[in-house]
């Protein structure tokens, strides 16, 4: 096994080079970004030219991605435009988000499998009925009408919370756009662990397990759960990565200062350094995720095994 | 056995996992910061902010966030005044008997919020500092007029070094006098020192660039007791200022938000106090949502499109005609209720109102060429030989501003009237800064949207960069020696009023030749809750933050 962890660990390595030159490749294909900096007005050619030099624009793409793959090495992902260290963006953006991440997957987790589970185990029954109904409304809603309803009607109209999060980001303030943000990926959850808990029902180890004479809640934590949660394992890791990417909506609707706004704002700016520093600890959280996914399969079903 | 030992596997790739992705996040400084921004905020105005888009030094910001700072931090020589005349402030007086060489003395006894003094090198060394080529200035264009300015900023050759480090044209006589000496007569010239780029630095600027930066000093009515880059900045009254707008309040929030719908549903809520930037979407029913505490009035700034003057099929003799009818199918009226709510106002010449009739502002200059009048539009585009190929595209940036919708009903309004609904199309671009660098290079070949925000209210801010051949924002490459000579005149002209009336001959004439279109004037809004009174607007559309009174 510990093979197979260092595999995994090189593989990112050709991954990893790969995507940073793409968005490189992309970000630089936005157009001119110091023609952007001088608004609607005609940049001075000597100021233009004085900024090209700094940030390396006149080079070959190749040569200032290396450029900027040297300085990453070392720690330094450049400056944004505002002459903020990229590195400082990185350091208040993802623990913002980071916290969000974790509100929305704990209560896609918890909320998520419960609802999956009664309902697999009632199947057919009016709560069964209830929840596939209503996970079937929330994924079809995308996430920017819940976040803007939630936000009038709990915010505005009914002051139950802040509309917005305050600054810093704490914990109560994040519950209703962790929901949101949960909201599609909490529905998916739900129908995937229902269909697996309903398949592995009438399974003959279960049967073996009743006929055993265990008690209920014996049969269904340690024997049914462990099997039934090997898919929803594999969606709620790769989900991970989903939600930190996709906060981007959810933050700027509750003006969270987090990655999503700090990505926005790159782009908006036309800052690769911001854009691609972002996106690369992005790609580093996806493959860490996948990774981690990997090996819980054998901690839930140990005849899973490594070559 | 075996999922215990993997489970130890597992253990170590988290721990790889949270650290390459948790960061250090102290709590407590968090809640320190959740305290300073919300709660009760005794006195504090909370207002909308946004992410100033390059670091805040004078010569260097030129966005409206940036700007909105320096404003409540620096005394310039003269501010502008609600009405967007130039007064005397920092300055005693600005004296000149030649319109060419001026003598500015400063109020004796000045300090910055740091306690350090204000004198004539305050001012001197900080143009020298903007004008500066290797110190990347955005707005060093504005020193241009200054005699010695070629030396430090050569800008033919981008590969030129500059030749000196300060101007010549600038001298300090001694700490409260200093004397400028412009490249040529420029009568109106003290009266653009209330810009902004024309601030005074305080000696740490030089000794120490980055503490600066973190928290920069100035001598307006507002200091800065905190800023946290990307979220919020804390202004208080600046117990040195002695200048006559003394803040009405007990400071000033200003609260980073990443959308201005967000600070809406705040606004509403009760947790933000004044918005500036009303989201479109709720313009219709604004005035219900906030119970009348609304305002909009025309700001400084004129949108337009223009037409690639440097193209032969858009510049042959007869275009002028085409151009002109062009002009005339679009209905200005009806496109600036429907599409922006009444938050633009159709253009009548190619000023502001913000200037008022006395700084040249004219609703009847333009004349029949900004009317709606269908009959005579498309009689004089069939005159002029028809729109070139038969299908003119009208470019935008699809990035910000929704600008999709105002060229569609401009295209619309054009087809119309030439009964052909593929006359004029809309020709988006993926983002501003391609859309910005193809008309930098003189790469269009077909008309497109373009706007300008006035630096300082007067008329000359408006014609000169704009259609003067070479002017530093003619993106049109627009070139017509009559103008250029109207210009040069009302520059040297001493009397104000004759060389307004100078520049109005040749904004008329530019009017004839038409190489842009003139569309509407922005409105500058504001929303404010009801926990503050007096909210008002400047000439340059920002919130007059020292007259806010909270209640």
């Amino acid at each position: 096994m510990g093979r197979y962890v260092i595999r995994r660990l090189l593989q990112m390595v050709p991954v990893f080079i790969g995507t940073t030159l793409l968005i490189f490749v992309m970000v630089w294909g936005l157009g001119d970004p110091v023609a952007a900096m001088f608004g609607d007005r005609t940049p001075d050619p000597a100021t233009a030219a004085q900024i090209r030099l700094e940030y390396h624009l006149n080079d070959p793409l190749i040569q200032q991605y290396w450029i900027y793959m040297k300085g990453v090495f070392q720690g330094d992902f450049g400056n944004a435009w505002n002459q903020q260290p990229v590195t400082d963006l990185l350091k208040t953006a993802y623990p913002v988000t980071l916290r969000l991440t974790i509100v929305a997957f704990v209560i896609e987790a918890v909320i998520g499998v419960a609802l999956g589970v009664f309902a697999g185990l009632r199947r057919g029954r009016f709560f069964d009925t209830g929840v596939l109904a209503m996970t079937l409304i929330v994924v079809s809603i995308p996430t920017f009408v819940t976040g803007y309803v939630l936000q009038y009607f709990f915010g505005v109209k009914w002051s139950i919370v802040h509309p917005s999060v305050g600054e810093g980001a704490p914990f109560k303030d994040l519950l209703m756009p962790g929901l949101v943000l949960a909201g599609v990926s909490l529905a998916y959850v739900a129908r995937l662990t229902r269909t697996s808990v309903a398949e592995n029902t009438r399974a003959d180890y279960l049967r073996t397990a009743v006929a055993k004479g265990l008690p209920r809640r014996r049969v269904i934590t340690n024997h049914m759960l462990r099997n039934s949660l090997i898919p929803v394992v594999t969606f709620l890791g790769t989900d991970i990565g989903n939600l930190m990417a996709g906060a981007l909506v959810t933050e700027r609707i509750f003006n969270i200062h987090g990655v999503g706004y700090q990505i926005y704002q790159g782009i908006v700016h036309n800052s690769p350094a911001t854009v691609v520093g972002f996106v690369t600890i992005l790609v580093i959280v996806f493959l860490l995720a996948n990774l981690l996914v990997d090996l819980l399969y054998a901690v839930l079903d140990p005849r899973i095994r490594y070559a | 056995m075996r999922g215990a030992k993997s489970a130890k596997w597992v253990v170590g790739a988290a721990v790889i996992a949270l650290a390459a992705t948790a960061c250090s996040s102290s709590d407590s400084d968090s809640k320190d910061k959740a305290k300073a921004s919300s709660g009760s905020s005794d006195g504090i105005v909370r207002a909308w902010w946004g992410d100033p888009q390059n670091p805040l030094e004078p010569a260097n910001t030129n966005e409206v966030q940036g700007g909105k700072v320096l404003d409540m931090i620096f005394m310039n020589l003269k501010e502008y005044d609600a009405t967007g005349k130039a007064q005397l402030e920092a300055a005693d007086s600005i004296t000149t008997t030649d319109q060419q060489n001026f003598t500015i003395k400063i109020k004796p006894g000045l300090k910055f919020s740091d306690g350090t003094p204000v004198t004539s090198s305050s001012f001197v060394d900080a143009w020298n500092y903007g004008a500066l080529v290797t110190n990347k200035q955005l707005n060093a264009y504005f020193f241009a007029d200054i005699d010695g300015y070629a030396a430090v900023h050569p800008s033919d050759d981008p590969g030129a070094k500059p030749t000196a480090q300060t101007m010549s044209g600038l001298k300090v006589v001694d700490d409260t006098t200093f004397t400028v000496k412009l490249a040529q007569k420029f009568s109106t010239w003290p009266d653009r020192l209330g810009y902004k780029a024309f601030a005074p630095l305080p000696k740490e600027f030089f000794d120490n660039h980055a503490a600066y930066l973190a928290k920069p000093i100035g001598d307006g009515p507002y200091m800065i007791e905190s800023y946290t880059k990307g979220s919020s900045m804390k202004l208080v009254p600046n117990p040195n200022y002695a200048g006559p707008s003394k803040p009405k309040n007990k400071g000033v929030l200003l609260k980073v938000y990443t959308s201005s719908d967000t600070a809406y549903a705040d606004l509403q809520s009760g947790q933000l106090d004044v918005l500036d930037d009303i989201p479109a979407a709720d313009l219709p029913h604004v005035k219900d949502d906030l119970g009348g505490r609304y305002l909009n009035q025309p700001a400084g700034i004129i949108q337009t499109f223009s037409f690639p003057m440097y193209k032969a099929e858009w510049n042959k003799p007869g275009m002028e005609k085409v151009r002109q009818g062009i002009s005339m199918a679009i209905d200005r009226k009806t496109i600036t209720d429907k599409i922006f709510g009444g938050t633009r106002t159709p253009a009548q010449d190619l000023t502001s109102p913000v200037l008022g009739a006395a700084g040249g502002f004219s609703d009847t200059l333009a004349g029949d060429s900004v009317k709606y009048d269908p009959v005579k539009a498309k009689q004089l585009i069939t005159e002029g030989g028809g729109i070139p190929g038969g299908q003119m595209k009208l470019g935008y940036n699809a990035d910000s501003g929704s600008h999709k919708e105002w060229v569609d009903a401009v295209c619309n309004s054009i087809n119309n009237v030439l009964g052909n609904n593929k006359a004029c199309v809309g020709a988006p671009t993926g983002t501003f800064a391609d859309f910005r660098n193809q008309i930098t290079k003189g790469q269009m070949s077909q008309p497109f949207r373009s706007g300008w925000q006035m630096d300082y209210p007067l008329i000359d801010d408006f014609i000169t960069p704009l259609y003067a051949t070479g002017g530093s924002s003619n993106d049109s490459k627009y070139s017509n020696k009559t103008v250029d000579n109207l210009i040069k005149q009302a520059n040297a002209e001493p009397d104000v009023a004759k060389s307004i009336s100078l520049y109005q001959q040749a904004e008329k004439q530019v009017l004839t030749d038409m190489p842009i279109v003139p569309l509407w004037y922005q409105n500058g809004q504001a929303g404010w809750s009801s926990k503050v009174s007096n909210v008002k607007e400047n000439a340059f559309s920002y919130p007059i933050f020292t007259d806010i009174t909270v209640n």
